[in-house]
């Protein structure tokens, strides 16, 4: 796909345009990123990542469940607690499918949702250590 | 690792390539190995093996006359395609084609809801509508009407039905397909047609007739490969006020037959939702001298040691739509019917709620009695829950189910038919020397109203070695035949057992399949679409029936 290389650059570069004179016009698409990457996070990822109880009342969703095995306390099973996970991460972990978590089509979720996504679990993961630490 | 479609060398599918990216645009035209990837079988077992059913590409319209151009192309190039709808058919073959190296019709992105009617209970979707999309269209707009999902609700009303999927809530309902009314379809050839009362231009009943007028062909499209559905209509059950539920037990092995008998007749009443069989006699299985007399089918000893644990040996458990009242009037009622058939029998009241339940009404899982009853399916409210069965756990926790797979069967819906049906399941597992768990407890599911069927409690090795996945394919291929001699069908089945499955529908020297493959050749001469699906082979593509068994 064409538009791959071009939004991981587009991403470098916001990070630095951050800093720059045109800072707040970019704090803006950020925060319009963050709450795209929300949307899509709760509509395609929280039905089995999130950090509620299961949908039938079990303690956990399948893949928070999942990931409390893998990392026994070492990592918080809830992507939303986790720090750390980038957009190229969590597109090798999508597009490649991980254990039971099957890979996902570039029509259900695109690139650039992937990298919405990832802007949103940097922020929520910053709030829950925050949160955490207090 | 490029594949091409086969017969087309690679200047031809270079050529169709560039057709596919003029007609949907080449963003949404998929040809790497890392984009093709998520469009094979998580869960297959090929993987990785030369006849892996993998395509070539994939293609992503969004718009009706876009699928027209690319089957015209098709056609042109001579290209077989295989159409998904949210593709997430995991258990049955996932998103994966029959024929490696087709191009994949990806519908997901055509995911406009069309309509939503909740004084004439119905919907008109496109292909990518999912279940949750279409459950969240109905909660933002406040909508009086209830969708039936099956347990993972990112799969679509769509492609669901048009497997032959099935929910949990009233019978009607649950019949995916059946409750469908009026589609489109993009023909083989590119054109376009209606069934049903869409069939008549002007008509504003097309989600309310199906049958239209003359024969209705909506039935070839599922299961089938006689064209690409671009829109379907389905009936949508109304919310009702009051939901409630309550569990029937009967002490004797016996038993089970005059429970049947009651619970159809109040199944063909349509007077319960979906009842949940079971055993609780299940509890009794550690212990090796139940285990041993269950492994005999040996009644009378088994009916004596359930006593002994003052247990029951079979247990229904009831649900009921209405209003407070009514499903009162209703419980009572079924009281009083299986009391009349079985004077031993116990009742145990479940809840009583109004509807919608609440969130933590869903998750309750500390009722009056044990219950293996998803309780948010029953109330039409879709997730992914289930998906835990597939993964990692406490007892497994370096592995998960990798192959993963739906074997179920259809048996008589009575007492005598399932008692029958266990031991067949595990003479069965016997002869194949496979382990056979539970089957003397095993207990049909009702999903469809009319039809029970069965999972067999076999033991299918997991060794996921390519060597391992054959034999237990393998296996999977003598338990069907094994079935089929005794009249139990497949309902569905991944494209690996989809030729072994169709097989067996064989009455008059396979006329069935004869005459399905005779209208696919006259409608589809080129076998441009899905080759394969359900065991319905083109002529073009005749040389690849069984390709994937070997
Ligand atoms: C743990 C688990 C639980 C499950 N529970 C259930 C359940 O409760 N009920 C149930 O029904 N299933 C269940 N399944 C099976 C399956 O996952 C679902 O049925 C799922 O909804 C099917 O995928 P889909 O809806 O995305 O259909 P798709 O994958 O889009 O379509 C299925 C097939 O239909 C054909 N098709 C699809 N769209 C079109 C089209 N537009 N034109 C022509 N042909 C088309 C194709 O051959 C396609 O492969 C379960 C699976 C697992 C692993
Ligand atoms: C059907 C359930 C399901 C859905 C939907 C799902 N996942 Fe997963 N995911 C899982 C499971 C289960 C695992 C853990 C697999 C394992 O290692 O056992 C997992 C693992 C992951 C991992 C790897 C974490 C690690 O450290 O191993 C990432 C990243 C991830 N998922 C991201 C996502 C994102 C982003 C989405 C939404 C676009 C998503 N998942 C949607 C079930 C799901």
């Amino acid at each position: 796909m064409t538009g791959r290389r071009f939004t991981r650059l587009a991403l470098a570069a916001s990070m630095l345009a951050a800093w720059s004179a045109a800072g707040q016009a970019q704090q803006v698409r950020d925060d319009e990123a963050v709450a795209r990457g929300k949307a899509k996070y709760e509509h395609t990822c929280a039905p089995c990542h999130g950090r509620g109880a299961g949908d039938d009342g079990r303690v956990m969703l399948p893949g928070t469940a999942a990931l409390a095995i893998k990392y026994r306390g070492e990592l918080p099973p809830a992507l939303e607690d986790r720090q750390g996970l980038t957009a190229d991460t969590i597109r090798a972990f999508v597009r490649n499918g991980s254990f039971s978590m099957p890979p996902f089509r570039p029509t259900e979720l695109t690139d650039r949702e992937i990298d919405d996504i990832a802007a949103y679990l940097a922020v929520s993961s910053s709030a829950a250590a925050a949160g955490s630490q207090r | 690792m490029a594949i091409l479609p086969p017969g087309v060398d690679a200047g031809r599918f270079a050529a169709a390539i560039r057709r596919f990216e003029e007609i949907v645009g080449p963003e949404w035209v998929f040809t790497s190995d890392e984009d093709l990837h998520p469009y094979r079988d998580h869960f297959s077992y090929l993987k990785d093996q030369p006849n892996e059913p993998i395509p070539s590409a994939a293609v992503g319209p969004d718009r009706v006359e876009q699928v027209q151009d690319i089957v015209r192309a098709a056609n042109e190039f001579r290209i077989p395609l295989y159409a998904i709808s949210t593709g997430k058919n995991f258990a049955y073959g996932g998103p994966a084609p029959n024929v490696r190296g087709s191009v994949t019709v990806d519908l997901k992105r055509m995911n406009r809801v069309l309509e939503v009617d909740d004084k004439r209970h119905f919907a008109l979707v496109e292909p990518g509508v999912s279940y949750i999309d279409l459950y969240d269209y109905i909660q933002e707009r406040g909508l009086k009407v209830w969708i039936d999902t099956p347990d993972p609700g990112w799969g679509s009303p769509v492609g669901n039905a048009l497997d032959h999927g099935i929910g949990y809530t009233l019978g009607f309902y649950r019949d995916h397909f059946g409750a469908h009314c009026g589609m489109e379809v993009v023909l083989p050839n590119g054109e376009l047609m209606r069934t049903g009362m869409g069939a008549m231009p002007s008509a504003k009943t097309w989600q309310e007739y199906r049958h239209g007028y003359g024969p209705d062909p909506a039935g070839l499209f599922a299961q089938g490969n006689f064209g690409i559905v671009t829109k379907m209509g389905f009936r949508l059950m109304p919310q009702p006020e009051h939901w409630r539920n309550g569990l029937i037990t009967v002490p004797k092995r016996r038993d089970l037959i005059p429970l049947i008998e009651t619970v159809n007749y109040m199944t063909d009443l349509f007077m319960i939702g979906e009842p949940w069989y079971g055993s609780p006699l299940r509890q009794l299985m550690g212990n090796t001298e139940f285990r041993e007399a269950a492994g005999r089918f040996d009644e009378e000893e088994m009916d004596r040691q359930a006593a002994a644990a003052r247990l029951h040996s079979w247990q229904v458990e009831l649900q009921f739509y209405g209003s407070e009242r009514t499903t009162l009037a209703n419980w009572e009622y079924a009281k009083e019917l299986v009391a009349r058939a079985v004077p031993q029998a116990r009742f145990t009241d479940g809840e009583s709620l109004p509807v919608p339940l609440t969130k933590e009404q869903i998750h309750e899982t500390t009722g009056p009695y044990p219950t293996n009853m998803r309780r948010n399916v029953t109330q039409g409210v879709p997730g992914l829950g289930i998906w835990y069965m597939t993964g990692r756990s406490e007892m497994n926790p370096n592995a998960w189910d990798e192959t993963h797979v739906g074997l179920f069967s259809a048996v008589p819906r009575s007492g005598e038919g399932v008692l029958e049906a266990q031991q067949v399941f595990a003479r069965i597992a016997r002869d194949l020397e496979i382990p056979s768990f539970n089957n003397a407890l095993g207990t049909p599911v009702n999903w469809y109203q009319f039809t029970f069927l069965m999972g067999a409690g076999f033991g299918i090795p997991r060794d996921y070695t390519p060597e391992g996945k054959k034999r237990a394919a393998d296996i999977l291929r003598r338990i069907l035949e094994e079935n089929a001699k005794h009249g139990y069908g497949d309902y569905r089945a991944p494209p690996i057992l989809q030729d072994d499955v169709a097989d067996q529908y064989s009455f008059n020297d396979h006329v069935l399949r004869r005459f399905h493959e005779t209208l696919k050749n006259a409608i589809d001469p080129n076998g441009v679409v899905s080759p394969g699906r359900g065991g319905i082979w083109p002529a073009a593509y005749s040389s690849f029936r069984g390709a994937l068994r070997g």
